[in-house]
């Protein structure tokens, strides 16, 4: 049998050299008069060991990493086809603690597969969510959805099942599925990771929310900033043409479905389902006032629905396992697995798929192994740009949608960033301002205004200028942006700010005590 | 590394034509613009207000609000370095001071000669290959002092 060697081709084992290894791995094939099938896959989610490779053995597959291109020869001398011994040889990647302590329900596939294969993706269960859809029709479909308990997991929270039925409910010569692929939280990678490495899945995810919601077109709004999983999702759409997942009576069902892509221009706010929704348009990304909901009046006045790129590929498991087994995962409201995206400064970072309530202390000290530069953990933000910072104290925090509520925090898309005790908190709490003035759509003169206001008053307060009453000027300035924002933007900044002044009162000049301290 | 074709409003009146049937066109086509001529020429903007139906002042707005779309060509070479949090905890902000100081500009800016324009950028979904940067398009993780000079010696590069 010809060797096979697995290469990720994930923008981030890209950013790390992979492009450069599958070539030395081609090159080396050559000068030996070897043939190898090499197979491009997603990345597992093990950051810190790409650029990865495996290979297939008859005792399953060898893993390394992290490969540079200058190990290739040396990896070939040391028998790699073989899953011979070198000190990048990993193993089985199956026994990689980081690997083995997570529940892959909705990046099952990712990293194994051959991410542009049909019929790999046909062999690792793929398919069978949407032929269950087909087979149960819209409304026991929708059903399966809302007892599986899945919430959304873009930010918000909100209940998927119900959000389709709702749009179901709604009657128009048209309705759209939109999948918001804006992921622009610092932090968070799983939507990119998924749409590189596993694109039928949220394909297939799509195409049973259509049947569900009664919509024959689907649009994916992906930022900009991922040309490689504009490249991968695209490609995949033209083949799920060809093997009947998309189109005129999809799979041979009555059903139709198709869709395109359309990306996005380097605006946050367009995260915004509302803001995205105009957008898609063809309008500047303003954040609408609701109701009416999108489910009601989305895009271009139809009924939407607007579902984060994770929900969507969550569905087919759901539908192909059943719903009980999915709700059998989690605690409390929050049911099921989340991806939760270990980033920043970690020794092991990555993705890193769990049942909802392990803890942030667990995630970081244990999980994440500590700090990638050995100094002490300080502060973690949860939940991208507009989340809440941490510290230890809080660690005991399990992951979960109203735990993180009741500690005034969120999960948001459950980016987790981890800082060491260099960080001036008052620098990233004068960051969160300035990135809310930068992004903010303008609606609201509180969010438009006041950030810009809130990076003068930080600064003031950190150069010891009058610094008693400018602290209160902050607290104010935050109430008001909480109470005067029509979104989350405006609205959950003072998060991140808050958290810092509350939790790291010192960098602010501010003695532990809560006592001011004069500059 | 890119390189961009000279303004032409036959040239920008073919691209405007090929998208304006599609439903919500106008980012579709400013981005063509953009991929075409390395930004979106002045001159072009009345031409794609007309196309879609829109005063001139809505069309201009709608450019304006989007970071991406520039009204300049950029440099021979674009870099784009991660100034969002992720990047931030492993050594961003020294990286960008790295940059400019190297590059004698600020952001959004381009060289003197041309060859160099610097953009920010708030997250590339690199957050655990951080500090990530794209040049040209292609992406780069774990940078540190030596690798981003190797990359500031690439888009230094005519
Ligand atoms: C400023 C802002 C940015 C957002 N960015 C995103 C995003 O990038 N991706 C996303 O799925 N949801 C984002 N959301 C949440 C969406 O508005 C919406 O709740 C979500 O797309 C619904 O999908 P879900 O129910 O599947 O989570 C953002 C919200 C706000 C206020
Ligand atoms: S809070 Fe900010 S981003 Fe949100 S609608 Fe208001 S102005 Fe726009
Ligand atoms: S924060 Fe820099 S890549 Fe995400």
């Amino acid at each position: 049998m010809t060797p096979r060697i697995f290469i990720s081709r994930d923008a981030g084992a890209l950013a790390l050299g992979a492009d450069e290894v599958e070539r030395a791995i081609i090159a080396a094939e050559q000068h030996r008069g070897l043939k190898i099938e090499i197979v491009r896959t997603g990345s597992r989610g093990l950051f810190w060991l790409e650029p990865m490779i495996e290979v297939a053995t008859p005792e399953g597959r060898i893993a390394y990493g992290p490969v540079q291109a200058s190990d290739v020869e040396a990896l070939f001398d040391a028998g790699l086809l073989d899953g011979g011994p070198h000190a990048l040889r990993l193993g089985k990647p199956e026994e990689i603690p980081f690997l083995k302590r997570q529940t892959r329900l909705t990046f099952a596939r990712c990293g194994i597969v051959d991410r542009l294969s049909p019929q790999d993706y046909r062999a690792h269960g793929g398919f069978v969510g949407l032929e269950k859809a087909i087979s149960l029709g819209p409304t026991a479909t929708i059903e399966e959805v809302v007892n599986s308990g899945l919430r959304g997991r873009g930010g918000a929270g909100f209940p998927t099942g119900i959000k389709w039925r709702t749009t179901a409910q709604a009657s128009a010569a048209q309705k759209y599925i939109v999948c918001n692929a804006d992921e622009g939280d610092s932090g968070t990678f799983a939507d990119r990771m998924i749409m590189e490495g596993d694109p039928f899945v949220l394909i297939e995810g799509m195409a049973i929310a259509g049947i569900a919601a009664g919509a024959t077109k689907g649009f994916v709004y992906i930022r900009s900033e991922y040309p490689h999983a504009i490249e991968i999702l695209g490609r995949a759409i033209v083949i799920a043409r060809r093997e009947k997942l998309l189109g005129a009576n999809i799979l041979g069902s009555a059903y139709d479905f198709d869709m395109e892509i359309r990306v996005g221009a380097g605006a946050y706010v367009c995260g915004e389902e509302t803001a995205l929704l105009d957008s898609l348009e063809g309008k500047r990304g303003v954040v609408r006032a609701k109701p009416p909901l999108p489910a009601h009046k989305g895009a271009f006045g139809m009924p939407t629905v607007v579902n984060n790129v994770i929900s969507l590929a969550t569905v087919p498991i759901i539908l192909a396992e059943g719903a009980a087994a999915y709700r059998d995962f989690g605690l409390g409201r929050s049911r099921g697995t989340m991806p939760i995206q270990l980033a920043g400064n970690l020794k092991y970072r990555g993705l890193f798929e769990a049942a909802f309530g392990v803890t942030l202390g667990e995630l970081v000290d244990d999980i994440g192994g500590g700090t990638a530069t050995g100094r002490p953990i300080r502060a973690v933000q949860v939940g991208g740009p507009l989340g809440s910072y941490f510290p230890r104290a809080l660690f005991d925090t399990p992951f979960d949608y109203e735990a993180f509520t009741a500690k005034n925090g969120l999960i948001g898309h459950g980016g987790v960033v981890v800082f060491d005790d260099t960080v001036d908190m008052a620098k990233q709490a004068r960051f969160a301002m300035e990135f809310c003035s930068i992004e903010s759509c303008g609606k609201c003169t509180p969010c438009r205004i006041g950030s810009t206001r809130g990076v003068e008053v930080i600064d003031k307060i950190v150069r010891g200028d009058r610094r008693p009453e400018n602290l209160a000027l902050l607290t104010e300035l935050c109430e008001t942006m909480k109470l005067g924002s029509l979104c989350a933007l405006g609205g959950f900044v003072p998060y991140p700010v808050t958290s810092a002044l509350t939790h790291f009162p010192e960098d602010f000049g501010i003695a532990r005590s809560g006592a001011v301290v004069a500059a | 590394m890119p390189s961009f074709e000279d303004w032409s409003a036959p040239r920008a009146a073919d691209i405007i034509a090929a998208h304006t049937h599609r439903q919500g066109a106008a980012l579709p086509i400013l981005h063509a613009l953009q991929e075409a001529f390395g930004h979106v020429p002045h001159d072009a903007v009345p031409m794609v207000a007309l196309a879609l139906n829109l005063s001139r002042a809505e069309m201009h707005g709608i450019v304006t609000f989007y970071h991406d779309f520039r009204d300049t060509k950029p440099g021979s070479h674009v870099l784009k370095l991660c100034r969002a949090e992720a990047c931030q905890s492993m050594g961003a902000d020294t990286l960008a001071a790295q940059a400019r100081q190297h590059l004698q500009i600020d952001w959004h800016e381009t060289t003197g000669d041309g060859r160099t324009t610097l953009e920010p950028v708030f997250c590339l979904g690199l957050c655990a290959c951080a500090p990530a940067a794209m040049l040209d398009g292609k992406v780069h993780g774990g940078l540190d002092e030596k690798r981003l000079a190797a990359l500031l010696a690439q888009a230094r590069q005519p």
